[in-house]
């Protein structure tokens, strides 16, 4: 099962160390990580996908609320989850076959130079693995995905 | 007033009535020992070793509760602590562990003694602390102290480069603290209480579980009320020992690996499992999907992790286990009735007839078992006891008769060979009116033999009695019983002469193989103003009994085992 916890942390010296290691030390997985400070706050906010049994998730939601710069650990069914990949095509391909793709999956064409085109997308996770999958028949040179933001609705 | 970094760790000290600081200098840290010479507010242990200063505020802490302190430098002086932090961390023991650092300018620049401390602290502290700038530094040892003995105690290290103990600031000591991200819960769900309470009214053979946490939450007098009180067997974890008197009858004795009979299958049978401040350990519940099958499980904890974290909990309270019990026993004098359990008392009872804890006791050879009880006989509650790791602590926690919390120091969850020393050092510093024993095995007292020499010149005369059998004797047990008695790299038939050695230090030595001499040396023992050290030759091939083998289940606990390599069993046929 997939999970996505949104943690809250102090901006302190090593606090990502701190979350990191914890995954690491006690055999969780990390499918992904996004990591930003809050604006004007001391806090910033760790977005975690994760796989594993709900147990697992119990303990990981514990252990996390345990590290003393934690502020919050919050898990729900009901947020708004959001990723973003950034793909690089050779300029051989169509631009108007790439620009139609890219808009299916809330994006456009960021950039077009003499030997590439770069796609920007923005969806769900799930939605972001589909759109890989469809742009395989553009032979995609580059793909960069960014980890998952969430909020609840 | 303004001050240097290095003044403010002292006065800091001062501020949280710090009377001991146990030690090492270098390089790194020499602004701190300058201001340490500059004072005589509290005292400098310098122990021979790092490992041996934590060790020694570990065991410090265990006896007295308070919070233990040690000084290192950075580098080989920080890592040669470490097994100290990660010993303490895993029984939870509040310390306050300070480091130097290389100055601020060389962090990063692979400096001479520059180790990424606080990378290698983290999963092994509670928390931890990189100083960069003086201005947070008494904050910090503030916030370290808090940190150190709230909610689940643990230890915290503060690592401060060299710069910032020089420069100067002013010295302002936190009195209040608050800490957004960190609030432990203390009080337990009172709703939860009262099923609790419903569940236990309930249950035909409930079984209190005692753990560390009792030791550690000081609630040793609450459980005795509550176990006397509803008269419902108990079994102690070896962290518990004491928070029972050893000769309660409710007391059914250790659980686990090394549990009584009674113990364990009361275990396997308890249709409710109140745990107090115990975590499940895999030393305790041998083979999982068979511990506790018949049984609800109440689970008392300040640690939200500990709950479901090895065993479904059915009525989890999180809590300060002092504060539970507080609320719970309001309503267990009026809603519980002790005649409710006398069935299950009687069975209980009747597993501890059929196998008490018992040894072959000899004429012609010292066995382990004898020395402890014989110890236990003319120190009783006078001593506290310290152990290393192997056969001789376990023995010690099934022979000691243990009668009041904190009287036993051990290392449990780590299980570090070399502690005992150190500890009881630290124990003996804490607690002077107290002989300080420290059981041990001919392997581990090696590990920090060194010790004799710090405790001669601190006057801290404590008695080793090393149960001596030539052997890495809990290893040997193992090969011997699964590996088909093949010794590999167990056998420590080249010793020194330990008598010699320890009075090379300053301390004195016996070396005894009768009864008689065992108690003439024990005797003269305690009038000694020096560490001591009992070199005492047992039954080679003594076995730890009970035994549940790695990975089987609590009710196949084996009560008799033959070794016919064993002189005794030899004599016989
Ligand atoms: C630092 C450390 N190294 C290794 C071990 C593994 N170990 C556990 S018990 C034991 C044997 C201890 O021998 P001794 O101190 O003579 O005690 P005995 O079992 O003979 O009473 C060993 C090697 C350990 N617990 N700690
Ligand atoms: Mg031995």
């Amino acid at each position: 099962m997939r999970k996505v916890i949104s943690v809250i942390v102090e901006n302190e010296h090593g606090v990502l160390a701190r979350i990191v290691n914890l995954f690491a030390g006690r055999g969780y997985n990390i499918e992904s990580l996004t990591v930003a400070p809050i604006p004007e706050s001391n806090y910033s906010r760790m977005t975690i996908a994760t796989e594993g049994d709900p147990e697992i998730f119990e303990q990981i939601a514990k252990q996390l609320n345990k590290l003393i710069p934690v502020y919050k650990v919050m898990e729900s069914d009901n947020f708004i989850e959001k990723e973003m990949a950034m793909v690089k095509f050779p300029i051989d391909n169509s631009l108007s076959d790439i620009d139609a793709l890219a808009r299916c999956y809330n994006g456009n064409i960021s950039n077009v130079s003499e030997d590439y085109i770069v796609v920007t997308v923005i969806d769900r996770a799930v939605r972001i693995d589909n759109f890989i999958k469809g742009i395989k028949k553009f032979s995609p040179i580059e793909i960069v995905r960014s980890g998952v933001s969430v909020i609840d609705r | 007033m303004k001050m240097t970094g290095a003044k403010i760790v002292i006065e800091s000290m001062i501020k949280e009535n710090v009377e001991v600081v146990f030690g090492y200098p270098g390089g790194a840290i020499m602004n701190v020992y300058d201001e340490i010479y500059k004072q005589n507010l509290f005292q400098h242990i310098l122990t021979r070793h790092e490992q041996a200063a934590v060790h020694a505020a570990d065991g410090y802490a265990r006896a007295t509760g308070k919070v233990g302190v040690a000084f290192l430098t950075s580098g080989p002086g920080f890592t040669n602590g470490v097994t100290g932090l990660a010993t303490a961390y895993t029984d939870s023991i509040p310390l306050v562990v300070i480091s130097g650092q290389v100055p601020t300018s060389l962090i990063g620049t692979d400096a001479f003694q520059e180790i990424d401390a606080v990378g290698i602290s983290r999963p092994c502290t509670k928390h931890n602390f990189l100083v960069k700038d003086v201005k947070d530094l008494a904050y910090i040892i503030k916030e370290a102290f808090y940190i150190a003995q709230s909610g689940r105690p643990g230890p915290v290290h503060i690592d401060i480069p060299k710069d910032v103990t020089a420069q100067m600031t002013e010295f302002v000591y936190p009195k209040e603290i608050d800490l957004k991200t960190y609030k432990p819960t203390t009080k337990g769900n009172k709703r939860q209480i009262k099923k609790v309470v419903e569940a236990i009214k309930e249950a035909k053979k409930p079984l209190v579980y005692i753990g560390g946490g009792a030791v550690l939450s000081n609630s040793a007098e609450l459980v005795r009320e509550f176990v006397n009180t509803t008269q419902i067997p108990a079994v102690e974890t070896l962290m518990a020992k004491g928070v029972l008197r050893y000769d309660n009858p409710l007391n059914l004795g250790m659980v686990g690996m090394h549990g009584t009979y009674a113990a364990n299958m009361a275990m396997s049978e308890a249709d409710l499992i109140i745990s107090l401040g115990a975590r499940f350990d895999d030393r305790v519940t041998g083979k999982l999907e068979e511990f506790a099958k018949n049984a609800k499980v109440v689970h008392i904890d300040i640690d939200p992790t500990s709950i479901s974290k090895i065993v479904q909990v059915d009525y989890p309270i999180v809590g300060d286990l002092k504060n539970v019990l507080e609320t719970m026993m309001s309503l267990v004098k009026s809603e519980i009735n002790p005649e409710d359990y006398e069935y299950f008392r009687s069975i209980v009872k009747r597993y501890n007839e059929l196998h008490p804890l018992s040894y072959h006791d000899s004429d012609k050879v010292l066995k382990p078992e004898w020395v402890i009880q014989k110890t236990g006989e003319i120190l009783g509650d006078k001593a506290i006891i310290s152990t290393d790791v192997g056969q001789h602590q376990m023995w010690t926690a099934q022979y000691y008769p243990f009668s009041f919390p904190r009287q036993f120091v051990t290392s449990g969850g780590l299980g570090t060979m070399g502690f005992g020393f150190p500890a009881a050092m630290g124990v003996k510093r804490g607690v002077p009116d107290k002989v300080s024993i420290n059981f041990s095995g001919d392997g581990s007292i090696l590990m920090n033999i060194q010790e004799f020499v710090t405790a001669y010149e601190y006057k801290l005369p404590v008695i080793n009695i090393v149960l001596n059998n030539n052997y890495l004797g809990m290893v040997r047990q193992w090969q011997t019983m699964f590996y088909d008695d093949r010794l590999a790299e167990t056998d420590l038939s080249v010793q020194p002469d330990f008598v010699k050695l320890v009075e090379a230090c300053g301390g004195k030595g016996y070396r005894v193989k009768t009864k008689t001499e065992f108690e003439e040396a024990l005797k003269d023992a305690i009038t000694q103003k020096v560490p001591v050290f009992i070199d005492v030759i047992i039954d080679r091939r003594e076995i730890v009994l009970p035994m549940v083998p790695a990975g089987e289940s609590l009710a196949n606990t084996i009560v008799e085992y033959k070794d016919p390599k064993q002189l005794e069993n030899k004599d016989e046929k």
